[in-house]
Formats: C-alpha cells, sequence, structure tokens
C-alpha cells in the first residue's frame, strides 16, 4: 500500500492545500455570482424595455461576451489591460471582472426571459384592478419572475463554479493548480497519484455542486 | 331606466393600424342597467370593453364614468379602474398568490384599506358562492368555473360602480358555465351597472336590460331582449341569431 496513490492526500498538508484551493474557485464564483444576480436583473429590464437604442446596446453586449471564450476575456483583462492602460489588476481581480461581466450577461438574458413569459393578461388583469405600472411589477411579476428564475440561477452558478477553473491559466492557485502541484511534486514516489487527486477534486466539485441543484430542485417544487 | 348615465361612450372609434374596428360608438349605459353586447367574433366587442377600461387608447372619442373622463394613461385612470371592476375570458388570478391573497392584493395595495375589512367582506363573498373552503387554495387547484368566481369576487371587493365582463364563460366546459352565470345573474339583482360580452344567447336574454348588437364597428341594434330575440329589425342580426338556432334545422330535415 505503500506506493498507492491515495496516501499521497495525507503527506504533510495536501488535503488541506486543496480544500484552500477550492477555497479560492467558490470565493471568485461566489463574489462573481453575487455581483451578476442584481446587474444581471437590471440588464434584463434594460432589455425588455422596447426601446431601439437600449436593444441594440444590449443585444452587442450579450453577443460580445458570449462569443468571446471566457479564457480570452480573462486574457485581455488580466494582461491587455495592463499594457493598453497601465493598471496592473491583480489575477484576484481580474477574474471576478470577468466571471462578473459574463454572469451579467448570461443573469441578464434569464432575466429578460422570464420576464417576457410573463402572459399579457397578467398586466391586463392587474391594471384593471387599479394596480399602477410599480404596483404590478413588484406584486405580480416580480414574484412570478423570482420562481421561474431561481433554479435557473442556480443552474448559471453551478456553471460559474466549473468554469472558474479557467483562472489557473492567470497564474492563480485554485484546487486544479493545486492538485496538479500535488501530482507533479509526487510524480515518482507515487505514480497513481494523479487518478486520486482528480479523483477527490471530482469528489470536491461534486460537493459544493450537488447542494445547489438539490436547493434548486426542493425550490422547483415548492413554487410548481 | 330613469336613473342617471353612469357609463358614457361619445364617438369611440378604435383603430389597429390601418383596421377600424370600432367606427363611432356612442352607447349610454345608465346607473344598475345590464348591458349585453352581443356580435359575430372580430366585430370589436372585446375592443369596446377594453376601451372602456382604459386598457386600449382610443383613437377618437370619449368615455366617461359619472362625467369623469376614462384615458388610457395618467394617474386618474388607476383611479377610475377602482370603480370599473372587469373580468375576462382567460382565467386571470395571480398564479403566485393563494385565492384569499388574489382578491385582497389590490383593496390593500391600491385603496390602502385594512386588510381585514377586505378579508371579511371576501369571506362574505366566498361563502356566498360556495368557494370559502378554497380560501387558501392557489389558483392551479381549482377548476375553470372555480376561478372565473373568483375572478368576479376580486373584481367586486374593489367595490365598483361597473362591471364590465369579456366572454367570461368562453373557455369554460359546458358544466361549469352555469355556477358562473348565476353568480353574475345574482349580482344584476343585486342593482349593479353591469356590461357583458357573452356567446350565451339564453343567458343573454334571461340577464339583459338592453341588447346591443356590434357588427362592422358599429352598434346596429339597440333593442330590449325579448325584442331583440324575437323580432330584430336588421337582416345582419337576423342572419347572427340564425347561426344559433340549431333544433330548428334539424326537425326541418327530417
Amino acid at each position: 500500500m505503500r506506493d498507492s496513490g491515495i496516501n499521497v492526500l495525507f503527506l504533510g498538508k495536501n488535503f488541506l492545500r486543496l480544500l484552500e484551493g477550492l477555497g479560492v474557485t467558490l470565493r471568485i464564483s461566489l463574489i462573481a455570482v453575487l455581483l451578476s444576480l442584481p446587474l444581471g436583473i437590471l440588464l434584463g429590464m434594460f432589455m425588455t424595455l422596447k426601446n431601439p437604442v437600449s436593444k441594440a446596446i444590449s443585444r452587442i453586449y450579450l453577443e460580445f461576451i458570449r462569443i468571446m471564450p471566457q479564457l480570452v476575456l480573462l486574457f485581455i483583462a488580466y494582461f491587455g489591460v495592463t499594457r493598453m492602460f497601465g493598471w496592473n489588476l491583480s489575477a484576484d481581480v481580474s477574474a471576478v471582472i470577468v466571471f462578473t461581466l459574463w454572469g451579467t450577461a448570461e443573469m441578464g438574458d434569464l432575466v429578460r426571459g422570464a420576464l417576457i413569459s410573463i402572459p399579457r393578461h397578467q398586466y391586463d388583469s392587474a391594471a384593471a384592478l387599479g394596480m399602477t405600472k410599480v404596483q404590478t411589477f413588484i406584486h405580480v411579476v416580480v414574484p412570478q419572475t423570482m420562481r421561474r428564475l431561481i433554479p435557473l440561477t442556480i443552474n448559471l452558478t453551478t456553471r460559474m463554479i466549473k468554469t472558474t477553473s479557467l483562472v489557473v491559466l492567470i497564474g492563480m492557485t485554485e484546487v486544479l493548480k493545486v492538485g496538479k502541484q500535488i501530482i507533479d511534486a509526487n510524480r515518482f514516489e507515487y505514480p497513481t497519484a494523479a487518478l486520486w487527486i482528480y479523483g477527490v477534486i471530482f469528489l470536491l466539485y461534486f460537493l459544493a455542486c450537488w447542494p445547489i441543484s438539490m436547493l434548486a430542485k426542493k425550490l422547483e417544487k415548492r413554487w410548481r | 331606466m330613469e336613473e342617471r348615465i353612469q357609463l358614457k361612450v361619445k364617438g369611440l372609434v378604435k383603430r389597429f393600424g390601418s383596421e377600424t374596428v370600432l367606427d363611432g360608438i356612442d352607447l349610454d349605459v345608465h346607473k344598475g342597467e345590464v348591458v349585453v353586447v352581443l356580435g359575430p367574433s372580430g366585430c370589436g366587442k372585446s375592443t369596446l370593453l377594453r376601451c372602456m377600461n382604459g386598457l386600449e387608447s382610443l383613437s377618437e372619442g370619449n368615455i366617461f364614468l359619472d362625467g369623469e373622463e376614462v384615458s388610457s394613461s395618467g394617474k386618474k385612470i388607476t383611479m377610475l379602474r377602482q370603480k370599473i371592476g372587469m373580468v375576462f375570458q382567460s382565467y386571470d388570478l395571480f398564479p403566485h398568490k393563494n385565492i384569499m391573497d388574489n382578491i385582497t392584493l389590490a383593496p390593500v395595495k391600491v385603496q390602502k384599506r385594512p386588510k381585514k375589512d377586505v378579508e371579511s367582506q371576501a369571506e362574505k363573498l366566498l361563502k356566498r358562492v360556495g368557494l370559502w373552503e378554497k380560501r387558501k387554495s392557489y389558483p392551479r387547484e381549482l377548476s375553470g368555473g372555480q376561478k372565473q368566481r373568483v375572478a368576479i369576487i376580486r373584481a367586486l371587493c374593489m367595490n365598483p360602480e361597473v362591471m364590465l365582463f369579456d366572454e367570461v364563460t368562453a373557455a369554460l366546459d359546458p358544466e361549469m358555465v352555469r355556477e358562473v352565470l348565476d353568480v353574475m345573474l345574482e349580482l344584476a339583482d343585486g342593482g349593479m351597472t353591469m356590461v357583458i360580452v357573452t356567446h350565451e344567447m339564453q343567458f343573454a336574454r334571461a340577464i339583459a336590460d338592453r341588447v346591443i348588437f356590434l357588427d362592422g364597428g358599429n352598434i346596429v341594434e339597440d333593442l330590449p331582449p325579448e325584442e331583440f330575440f324575437t323580432a330584430p329589425k336588421t337582416q345582419r342580426a337576423k342572419d347572427f341569431l340564425q347561426t344559433f338556432a340549431y333544433e330548428k334545422r334539424r326537425t326541418d330535415t327530417n
């Protein structure tokens, strides 16, 4: 058993280091999600305006963010911005900015979809009851939109957690990077370490995302 | 009907693009009067009702409630809509609120009435239509007829002066129609001013004080129900009524 890869986990602080790496992943994802939610809601409302200028602006933003691979956006934020403006953004900040931009675009589109899925007669019947546009929005549109949005938002959160593994490439030490370091350091003593370490990382991602998915399912059921 | 005019439509024209849906409608509805609007589909019945409630803007003309003009924009319209209840064809309850909350939402938020008062009013009305046990249910748990009765109560709890009914039974299963129409008959007996668009001819005959026949964007007939159904003046109204007379033709061919 001495050379079984699993022992690598218990060498020194290896497991703790992996958890710290996961912490970096989760921290960036959660900050980005928390910023994306309000910004995305505003963007989604902005997108439903019937003004051609606002439509064009939001369309361009959305398409740009979606077409550009997140990796390219990361490089632009981390390397490009420094070159162009001389701002020295840390990897942390660049990652949060990029993932917030991305999350806002995705969230905005989800909010837009949820808003336009509220049937016309819901607005009519609220209006017929003498409710103002603002009252209709607060008491009729938003609660129904929320119920549609929450599962989608949670899905976006898990996607965010998985996508942030890209930050390795701008030099951040998150969970995958730590794993790779551990594997490299023990390459000769424990040749099978890769399997075990990546297995554990898989499990860590699963443990981070699964409760979130379960929560989504539960909410969906309750609000059906 | 010596009562005062409650709802007045004057020279109403409504166009959607280049299409004229209503072409100069004049109509006075007196207090306590029940006006049934009939006409072939697409003749503008629903549009007329929606204009009366300011849900559609008018291309020309005016609508007055108690002498006050209804216009589709501005703050005044929300004030006026509180006096004009409207029930639609589609079950339009708010799906995220239970029955009681559906009913109390607008009186509490719009009219700023104490929730207790509204609830006791709702209790009386719900008991009268036999839906008190459903007060905590959600709309999806109710049948179409039940939802429509709740929608009527929801409108009534605003204490409106006029009620507009836009084909409220058109989407219902036949056996659900009766329970909704009974509620409306009871309302009419209670002296509510009502404008009703319907395809239920028997019901129209039973409830109406006046029948308005709309065709091509104009009021073609304006008669008491007995007269309209037995001796309509125009050919168009005769043709329209003929489309409902199934039994007679059947016996003829036998």
